[in-house]
């Protein structure tokens, strides 16, 4: 055992400290701002199912598969499942919530550029779970009347 | 310590001994077999994903399920079959004499806990469940076919009563039975590693039993504590889950690490630089690792505050990883250093262990969790802790265990293009996976889109799997030629370290 002084330990383990506050604080911050759901967030019912995901919009309109939403605005998805667990992920905006049966989870986006982005389960949920995937097709918004 | 084969003896006598070098061999072998056959399962999951099935990209596994069924067992195999009975072996060999007693405290219940895993393990691979390893309802309820989830169950409680039966022993033995004249202060760093594992193993593991036995009773219909067609709760099921297996990657890791601290003061040829900096870390360790279970959990819709909480918990066990980190370092400075095949091994674990942890603190992050969170990313960040640092540990440490327990040497050529070759295709697999989860794609998919950085990654992974997978041939090769014809080792110094830190443990067991 040493006779020898330990104080570069105690340094390095102070840094250490440190950083991890620093990680922990900026994550805490950021993590505050994107869970922040704008009140005029539109509704979309998601449901996940063995193997596919089903839409419905606030006017009522369903899609299977595919999710149209306008750019610019924003969504506040609430995620469900009608059998296993399963994960609602986009992705490239960062969305990513397990679907869970009895319970429902939010998350909302609003997506900035007209274009097409992959919906995909990320959760293992059996036979076609490699396959159950959509498409998330980002239109641009209707002229205000 | 023994020389177990140099003087044959036969088979029934070591499969019918409680002696704990026995015991140990038995262990040894066994996670051996468990490593080459998960292994090999690796290597067709990593066939199969080389090529998209896409535009008559071919298949190696012929469906899906099939494929569910065999990263299910490979996972299962390594952690419990491979890992942990590793571990004991290590143990069983070192422990009583690093504390100077002439056997485990309870010889027999040591030999029961290991005669445990041979069916365990054929439970598990003759049913060939594809719940993935963690069994999460409902899937596991509804989804998942008979016997061979049942099958995976009964295993897994087997096992888990396996562990809590070696953890009993461990703990006693160090405890109670350690030389009066040796404080617990200088009691070697490995055995301080396997009495916090222990310690974590006897808190952790009663959680899991309970939630496994709760989940068969969901399968048969009489219960529903995890079905919410029934009124349950999927959550529950993975906080006891979690609560179990969080804190268990440590019980993989900290005798693995253990295991670094025999071989990296002897190859530098300098004492450790602070025992009690060591020992310091690992009941550190051993405690923090229950603060922070649920950080598996940030998707499945937790609120902000109980993401919080858990997110600092991981934090927190950082600094002690960290401090181990230090200590090898630190001894290593301006050691006389022999890279031989085991120091190789060594300090290349400690260099994945680094990165790996790297990794850990991202995912902590709760929004960069959103990133990495069911990707390949964590399937990379997962590995190069259980292959970069545990099977690195391991393999180095069998190594240097070899000439004491064989009364040979191996091939030391072989070794270092063992581990060299093992090391690149661990950063080429690895590195990979973590860059192939950012770009989104989802772990546990048995085919995936054809986008070309996907098939790009995946194909540089699968190549890295190959390599693995050829370096772990030359290893068997060179145990198999070494154990029968290698060169008689000098069991003094069989590693010319020369001087005082040639040999483990200078009280030879008396029972030989
Ligand atoms: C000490 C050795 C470690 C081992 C053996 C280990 C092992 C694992 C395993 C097996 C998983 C994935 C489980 C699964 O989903 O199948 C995992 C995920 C995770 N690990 Fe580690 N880990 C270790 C250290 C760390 C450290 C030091 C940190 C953080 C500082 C960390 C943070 C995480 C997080 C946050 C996840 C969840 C990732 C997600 O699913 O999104 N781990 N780890
Ligand atoms: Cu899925
Ligand atoms: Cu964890």
């Amino acid at each position: 055992m040493g006779h020898h002084s330990n104080w570069p330990e105690w340094v390095y383990v102070g840094v250490v400290i440190a950083l991890m506050c620093w990680v922990g604080a900026e994550a805490w911050n950021a993590e505050r701002l994107v869970e922040h759901i704008p009140a005029d967030a539109e509704v979309i019912k998601v449901t996940g199912q063995q193997w596919f995901w089903s839409f419905e919009h606030e006017d009522g309109t369903k899609e299977i598969g595919e999710l149209h939403v306008k750019v610019g605005k924003a969504y506040k998805f609430e995620i469900m499942s009608k059998d296993v667990n399963h994960s609602f992920n986009i992705h490239d905006y960062v969305v990513l919530l397990d679907a869970i049966p009895g319970r429902v989870n939010t998350v909302w986006f609003a997506p900035m550029e007209v274009g097409e982005h992959d919906i995909q389960c990320r959760e293992y949920c059996g036979l076609i779970h490699y396959n159950m995937r959509g498409k998330l097709i980002v239109e641009e918004a209707e002229p205000s009347s | 310590m023994v020389l177990e084969l140099q003087k044959p003896r036969p088979i029934w006598q070591i499969m019918f001994s409680t002696h704990h070098t026995d015991v140990g061999l038995l262990y040894l072998i066994t996670s051996l077999a468990f490593l080459f056959l998960g292994g090999t399962l690796a290597l067709a999951i990593r066939a199969e994903l080389f090529f998209p099935n896409a535009n008559g990209g071919y298949q190696i596994i012929a469906d899906s399920m099939t494929f569910n069924r065999m990263f299910t067992v490979h996972g299962t195999t390594l952690i419990f079959l491979f890992i942990l009975p590793f571990a004991s072996a290590v143990g069983n060999y070192l422990v009583p004499i690093m504390v100077r007693y002439k056997d485990m405290a309870y010889p027999k219940l040591n030999a029961i806990a290991f005669w445990m895993i041979p069916p365990a393990g054929a439970l598990i691979w003759l049913g060939f469940a594809d719940f993935t390893w963690y069994a999460t309802p409902p899937y596991s309820i509804i989804s998942a076919p008979g016997p061979a989830a049942d099958m995976w169950i009964f295993g897994l409680k087997i096992l888990g009563i396996s562990s809590v039966l070696g953890a009993i022993n461990f703990t006693v033995t160090i405890l109670k039975c350690k030389h009066p004249d040796m404080s617990m202060g200088q009691v070697p760093l490995l055995a301080w590693s396997f009495l916090t594992s222990s310690l974590i193993v006897l808190v952790a593991i009663p959680t899991f039993a309970a939630a496994l036995l709760m989940l068969l009773t969901d399968r048969l219909g009489v219960s529903g504590f995890f079905n919410p067609a029934m009124g349950g709760d999927p959550i529950a099921y993975a906080h006891l889950f979690w609560f179990t297996f969080h804190p268990e990657v440590y019980v993989l890791v900290i005798p693995a690490i253990g295991m670094m601290y025999e071989i990296i003061p002897r190859f530098s040829r300098k004492p450790i630089f602070s025992h009690s900096s060591g020992i310091f870390a690992f009941v550190l360790l051993s405690m923090v690792s229950f603060s922070s279970w649920a950080h598996h959990m940030y998707a499945t819709g937790m609120s902000f505050t109980e993401k919080t909480v858990f997110m600092i918990g991981t934090l927190a066990a950082v600094p002690a990883s960290a401090m181990h980190v230090f200590n090898f370092i630190a001894t290593m400075w301006n050691g006389r250093i022999k890279f031989a095949t085991p120091m190789m091994w060594a300090v290349g674990g400690i260099a994945l262990f680094f990165s790996a942890g790297a990794g850990g603190v991202v995912n902590a992050a709760m929004p960069l969790d959103f990133q990495t969170h069911d990707s390949y990313w964590v399937v990379g960040h997962f590995h190069l802790f259980v292959m970069g640092t545990i099977a690195f540990g391991s393999i180095g440490f069998f190594y240097y265990l070899f000439p004491y327990v064989t009364g040979r040497m191996y091939n030391e050529r072989m070794g270092q293009i063992h581990f060299i070759l093992s090391f690149i295709g661990t950063v080429l697999v690895f590195f990979t996976q973590h860059v192939l989860g950012l770009y989104g794609m989802p772990r546990r998919v048995y085919d995936y889109p054809p986008i070309p950085e996907w098939i790009t990654m995946n194909q540089i992974a699968s190549v890295g799997a190959m390599i693995i997978g050829v370096s772990m041939a030359i290893f068997l090769i060179n145990m198999i030629y070494s154990s029968g014809k290698g060169k008689l080792a000098d069991t003094d110094d069989p590693f010319n370290l020369g001087g005082k830190y040639y040999y483990p443990f200078e009280a030879k067991n008396p029972h030989h």
